[in-house]
């Protein structure tokens, strides 16, 4: 009934733009601006508020109308993807020749970009997805304050490397550790919490370790962060020019751009390791027994499972990785501040889990690889300053970006990208 | 009366208090080594909370449960409860002690009213949890499983070996890598009791583990309890609504009622105790009605 229908899709965009215009006349409508005076003064933006509400009734109409009868209920369309065995190995080999295939195709001054932000930092917000992994996706403890761990490493790294004079050898799993000893101490007053309470609480410790970072002016140097602290070297040689640095002692020579692949590649390595390690553990009583957690924290009580240990290990693991993933973040910029660990920080990593489908490592690995790359891509658009005007940032639309990420995932997998889980152990019997 | 003679479990003047609510009252019983003993009564009489005092997950709030896998000896439970240990490494004094360790040291095992499977977890994975403490050990801190080394992999091996026994006993060999969350109702009943059964208990609660099954499952359920009975390694307590299986498979029952023990003897006895009936069907005078109900329920 084409009739039926239009009247239909009529009234629900009436309903929507009544929503819209609800939402947005306090904040679209009318913009507070400090006058002469220093006094608000309210600048009426009305044009601007009724094309929101025309986009909205028009977008909602032509959706509502197209979409079909939302009264029927619907079979879940979910499918599950092909299996593809030769993607790990395919990708792997990617990884592998990506920074010197850049290097080869654009040289070494505008490779550095694509080395740096698109290879590294990718990486290191893959290692980190895969660490949140195992606290959020397998054993099911909902942290919100994964940054703080993040932070520990990278402050480590950045306070510890001039004070102590050891190398990033040294102090890499010392960062993971003292991570992870801070993963063991929120653990155990959160023992007893479940799901919101949770997150509250790994919500709030994020927030004093960030505060404290402000704050604790002697020693972090407050907002202005850490700086100088000794960078990556190779193996002891240094990446300067001159006749001791790692260029000379190749013969190679100097490019700024050989610290960063470098950097690559320890990352790449580092990265593969933990997820070796995350794939094993998995088919080991502990991470068995976080799964079982993440299932039924009861029926664990019932066979013996001591869920303390189980709740403790799986934070302090997951943070462990973290610090591993800040201490590469210190050496990546070369400078520290409490700006980098916000809550935004936080939510992305939660994102990229979460959008990868808990329990998933490629899941999480392709949805950062989405999340952060896909970001940093719209840095890239500036040709949009010519549509939207000089004063346009596309980077400013991150966040709609993740949202948008967030709300087609909830349409079209509400699980996650990845959300079939293959058993820890197989019997194969069909017979 | 083997349950007075060599009892595996022995509760003394449990009392287990919510509030004003009294919802186990100063019940004594004992259940019998290598006995399948009933727990009986209407609904709300307090037998799910008394399982949950005995396995640990409510701390009562008045009371002893001994228990010996070994040798419940009276002395040696008197010594234990002067002293302010939770166990002398025989004798476990269960209310001293957290859930976990009631399952690994003293070696009791539960099942749920509702069931609690893994349920996204395959049912072969569920088994293995279940046998956490073996693995863990062989483990070795998770360390010596990274690394794959062959004592591992034998005590891997052996665990996979248990759980498929115990898969091929309960008819699940075929579907043991599908989530246990998928199988029929009745299967997932018996996939609950084989995996507590897989923690090696030396008594095996279970809470009504007939509940929602067909004549013929039920059948099948009380010929795999006597099953494990016979085997002489576990002796069960089960609470249980269905009569024909507690009066075709128990030794020994004990009736609740509004938190206290109204009955306690065999079967036989139990069917014909007055303050059993008055409880099941209340206290007017129907004699014939009240016979004819109990034992039809009991015959079968």
């Amino acid at each position: 009934m084409p009739a039926e229908r239009f009247v239909r899709a009529l009234r629900e965009a009436g309903w929507a733009t009544l929503v819209v215009a609800g939402l947005s006349f306090p904040i679209i409508a009318y913009r507070a601006e400090p006058d002469f005076n220093n006094l608000l003064a309210l600048q009426p933006r009305w044009p601007l508020f009724w094309q929101f509400c025309a986009a909205a009734f028009l977008l909602r109409f032509l959706l509502a109308f197209w979409s079909g009868d939302e009264t029927k209920a619907k079979a879940p369309r979910e499918k599950n993807w092909p299996k593809l065995p030769w993607l790990g190995p395919l990708a792997l080999v990617f990884l592998t020749i990506y920074p010197l295939a850049v290097v080869a195709l654009l040289g070494p001054q505008a490779a550095l970009k694509w080395v740096d932000t698109y290879g590294v930092q990718i990486l290191i917000y893959v290692l980190l997805g895969w660490g949140l992994n195992i606290t959020v996706g397998l054993a099911g403890l909902l942290d919100l304050g994964y940054a703080a761990f993040y932070a520990v490493g990278a402050y480590a790294y950045a306070l510890l490397a001039p004070a102590t004079g050891l190398g990033f050898w040294a102090l890499l799993p010392v960062c993971g550790l003292l991570a992870a000893f801070w993963g063991f101490c929120i653990g155990f007053p959160i023992l007893r919490l479940r799901g919101d309470y949770l997150a509250i609480v790994t919500l709030a410790f994020a927030e004093i370790v960030r505060i404290v970072l402000i704050n604790w002016d002697v020693v972090t140097h407050g907002e202005a962060g850490l700086f100088g602290f000794p960078g990556l070297n190779f193996f002891g040689l240094p990446f300067i020019p001159g006749p001791r640095g790692f260029a000379a002692h190749f013969g190679l020579p100097f490019q700024g751009i050989q610290k960063q692949i470098f950097l690559y590649y320890l990352v790449l390595v580092l990265a593969l390791l933990a997820n070796l390690v995350s794939l094993r553990l998995r088919r080991l009583p502990l991470g068995r027994a976080w799964e079982a957690l993440r299932e039924d924290e009861i029926a664990c009580r019932a066979l013996g499972l001591d869920t303390r240990n189980i709740k403790l290990t799986a934070f302090a693991l997951g943070a462990f990785f973290a610090g591993i993933a800040g201490c590469l973040f210190a050496l990546r910029q070369g400078f520290v501040s409490p700006s980098a660990f916000t809550f935004s920080e936080s939510a992305l990593i939660l994102a990229i889990v979460v959008l990868g489908g808990g329990g998933s490592q490629l899941g999480v690995a392709v949805a950062a690889v989405f999340l952060v790359g896909a970001s940093e891509l719209l840095r890239e658009l500036t040709f949009l300053k010519s549509v939207f005007g000089e004063n346009f940032d596309p980077a400013q639309y991150r966040m709609l970006l993740v949202g948008l990420a967030m709300v087609a995932m909830m349409n079209f997998r509400p699980r996650g990208l990845v959300s079939t889980r293959a058993p820890t152990i197989k019997l194969g019997a069909t017979s | 009366m083997n349950w007075l003679d060599d009892p595996i479990l022995r509760v003394d003047h449990l009392t287990m208090r919510f509030g004003g609510l009294l919802a186990v009252n100063d019940v004594s019983f004992a259940a019998g080594r290598g006995d399948i003993t009933a727990l009986i009564g209407p609904n709300g009489a307090g037998k799910t909370t008394l399982f949950n005092c005995l396995t640990g997950f409510y701390q009562p709030t008045a009371g002893r449960i001994a228990f010996s896998s070994e040798k419940l000896d009276a002395e040696k439970i008197e010594t234990l409860t002067r002293s302010a240990r939770k166990h002398d490494g025989e004798t476990f004094l269960l209310e001293r002690m957290a859930d976990h360790e009631i399952v690994r040291k003293a070696r009791l095992a539960r099942t749920f009213q509702n069931i609690r499977l893994f349920q996204g977890m395959s049912a072969l994975e569920n088994l293995m949890i279940a046998q956490d403490e073996a693995l863990s050990r062989a483990a070795g801190l998770s360390f010596i499983g990274l690394l794959g080394l062959p004592s591992w992999r034998r005590a891997e091996q052996a665990a996979v070996d248990r759980a498929v026994a115990w898969l091929d006993r309960i008819g699940l060999k075929k579907r043991a890598d599908d989530p246990a969350g998928s199988l029929p109702y009745g299967d997932q009943r018996r996939l609950e009791i084989a995996r507590a059964m897989c923690t090696k208990p030396a008594l095996l609660c279970l809470d009504e583990p007939a509940a929602g099954l067909n004549a013929a499952e039920s059948h099948g359920l009380a010929e795999l309890l006597r099953g494990i009975r016979d085997q002489g390694e576990t002796s069960i307590l089960l609470i249980e609504h269905d009569m024909s299986v507690v009066m075709r498979i128990s030794d020994h029952v004990v009736v609740l009622d509004y938190g206290q023990k109204i009955a306690d003897g065999s079967p036989r006895e139990v069917r014909e105790d007055p303050a059993v009936i008055a409880a099941y069907l209340g206290v007017e005078e129907q004699e014939e009605a009240v016979e004819e109900a109990v034992l039809s329920g009991g015959g079968a």
